[in-house]
């Protein structure tokens, strides 16, 4: 959209208005943040300011990306994924001889992206699925190694499937023909599934601290209970439906039904990697976010409802 | 020294050493507050990785580089004239040769010179990497060291993951997060033997607090 600034800006207006909205959270999180340091312990407050502080850099990092245009925001979501992929091959338990072949698969992060930016759809839905699928054995055949085989293959192709294969349909949504959503565009795609993801985390979480009682899954992460998942997907769903027409090509009964993938998806991914750390005997995936943890502690859900949303999207709209 | 000499330093770490750091590889940096400002002071690191040495200057800003003095294998880091200009010239080591015994002697008057001048010693008191990242008997040397000058703190430092992403006798780099995981700095005192036994427990303890350390305990 042409705001008379000197350059280009490849938005529509709802667009900018839904990176406006966000910004407005922001500040007024930042506000509630300042007003409650009496009220804190100082601990607690650090933790709430580091907290949202890092969401102002995340955001600020996302935004400038998107805002750029299709190329900055490829860019983007593959130095993501390559930043999450070194994250989950940091934590597990890597055969050292392994080396050669995670070299390799870090370079396919590049490759994965240049699929999408060619628009190349058979390619990007098949590369990592069947080719690395396929690959990655033979390729620890050739490394010759035999002891835990098994573990290294499948914990590999999990690595990759989740950091690269499924975070790269965030991107695939900007290729997505523009003509068919006038009023979001390519990006108004991504701020509602990136904004529903990370919005649904936020409301289970303050849902189950306002009602939570009963857990849900108590074995694999004691905070969360049944109040928490049943508000936060109703907040999601209903929000889901609101944002639709808005900033993609669905209906509102459609975006309804989108909120609800969202949210449930949200919850079993933010479980999914609640489960590898619990495995792996960790609190967080790395220190890189401050207040949040890693890389992996932050996009978890987006794993899941990635992949699903999108081909929901392309099932209902495309 | 002048704002010149300490260019060619600034300009290598931050050009190279800190992009490779922390953009290709990622730090786990826990207490980074307890790392120390000014000398005199050591820090005692674990060793898994020729990464180890150029990873702890990469902590230090760019304008406090010039105090850190790492002592480092002069068989790795001094192999070919290249390579002795940067170490000796640009990274500021200290050479120890671990074979030679009048070379010991030097090393150590190096390291009190650059304790009286309140520079900070980077040690690594295992002696050498130990294999796969597991802890190795630690020598009684940086405890003398310590001694030789009043008020040296020695603070421990556990490092893990350098191990997986540059291992020894590989010249590949394989990008992999790396936990430095700093502790309270100890004061040594009369007995050499407490001292020895404070640091090994510290270090230990330090370890299990890694990120990228679960290897073993996946097992059972």
């Amino acid at each position: 959209m042409d705001l008379g600034l000197p350059f280009m800006l490849d938005l529509t207006a709802n667009a900018l208005v839904a990176m406006l909205v966000v910004l407005a959270m922001l500040v007024v999180a930042s506000i509630t943040q300042w007003r409650l340091r009496s009220r804190l312990s100082p601990e607690a407050h650090l933790e709430l300011k580091q907290r949202i502080n890092s969401w102002w850099i995340m955001v600020a990092v996302v935004f400038t990306a998107l805002m750029i245009g299709q190329t900055a925001s490829l860019i983007f979501f593959a130095i993501l994924s390559f930043i999450a992929l070194r994250e989950i091959f940091s934590i597990l338990p890597v055969r050292i001889s392994d080396r050669r072949l995670i070299l390799a698969l870090y370079l396919m992060v590049p490759l994965q992206y240049y699929w999408i930016a060619k628009d190349w759809y058979g390619m990007f839905i098949v590369f990592i699925p069947v080719y690395l699928f396929l690959l990655i054995p033979f390729g620890l055949l050739i490394l010759g190694e035999t002891k835990g085989f098994i573990r290294a293959v499948g914990s590999y192709q999990w690595a990759i499937m989740t950091t690269v294969f499924a975070i790269s349909h965030v991107a695939y949504l900007l290729m997505l023909p523009a003509d068919q959503n006038a009023s979001g565009g390519g990006v108004g795609l991504v701020l509602y599934l990136v904004f529903l993801t990370q919005f649904n985390d936020v409301a289970q979480y303050i849902w189950g601290k306002k009602f939570g009682e009963r857990k849900i899954v108590p074995t694999i992460s004691p905070n969360k209970t049944w109040a928490g998942f049943l508000g936060g997907i109703a907040t999601t769903t209903l929000l889901g439906g609101l944002l639709a027409p808005w900033l993609t090509p669905m209906s509102f009964w459609q975006g309804l039904a989108a909120g609800l993938l969202i949210g449930c998806a949200g919850f079993v991914g933010d479980l999914t990697i609640s489960a590898v750390k619990r495995d792996l005997r960790i609190k967080d995936t790395s220190q890189l976010i401050p207040g949040h943890g890693g890389i992996l502690d932050r996009i978890d859900s987006l794993m899941y409802t990635a992949p699903l949303f999108f081909h929901f999207l392309f099932y209902t709209s495309y | 020294m002048s704002f010149i000499q300490r260019l060619p330093k600034r300009l290598f770490f931050l050009l190279i050493v800190k992009p490779v750091v922390y953009l290709l590889l990622g730090l786990n940096i826990y207490s980074l507050q307890r790392l120390p400002a000014r000398g005199p002071a050591i820090l005692a690191a674990n060793h898994n990785s020729h990464l180890d040495t150029l990873v702890l200057m990469a902590l230090y800003p760019l304008s406090q580089l010039h105090r850190v003095r790492p002592v480092a294998a002069a068989d790795y880091f001094l192999r070919n004239r290249f390579t002795s200009w940067l170490s000796l010239n640009v990274i500021g080591i200290i050479p120890l040769n671990r074979q030679s015994q009048i070379d010991k002697d030097k090393v150590f008057d190096q390291c009190q010179q650059a304790l009286a001048n309140d520079e900070i010693l980077l040690l690594f008191p295992e002696g050498s990497r130990g294999e796969a990242e597991q802890l190795q008997p630690l020598r009684k040397g940086i405890y003398h060291l310590a001694r030789t000058h009043p008020g040296t703190t020695v603070t421990p430092i556990a490092m893990h993951g350098l191990g997986r992403a540059l291992p020894k006798g590989e010249s590949m780099l394989v990008p992999f997060n790396c936990d430095v995981v700093i502790g309270e700095a100890l004061l040594p005192g009369e007995d050499s033997n407490v001292f020895m036994q404070q640091l090994q427990t510290s270090l230990e303890a330090l370890l299990a607090a890694c990120i990228t350390r679960r290897d073993e305990r996946w097992e059972d």
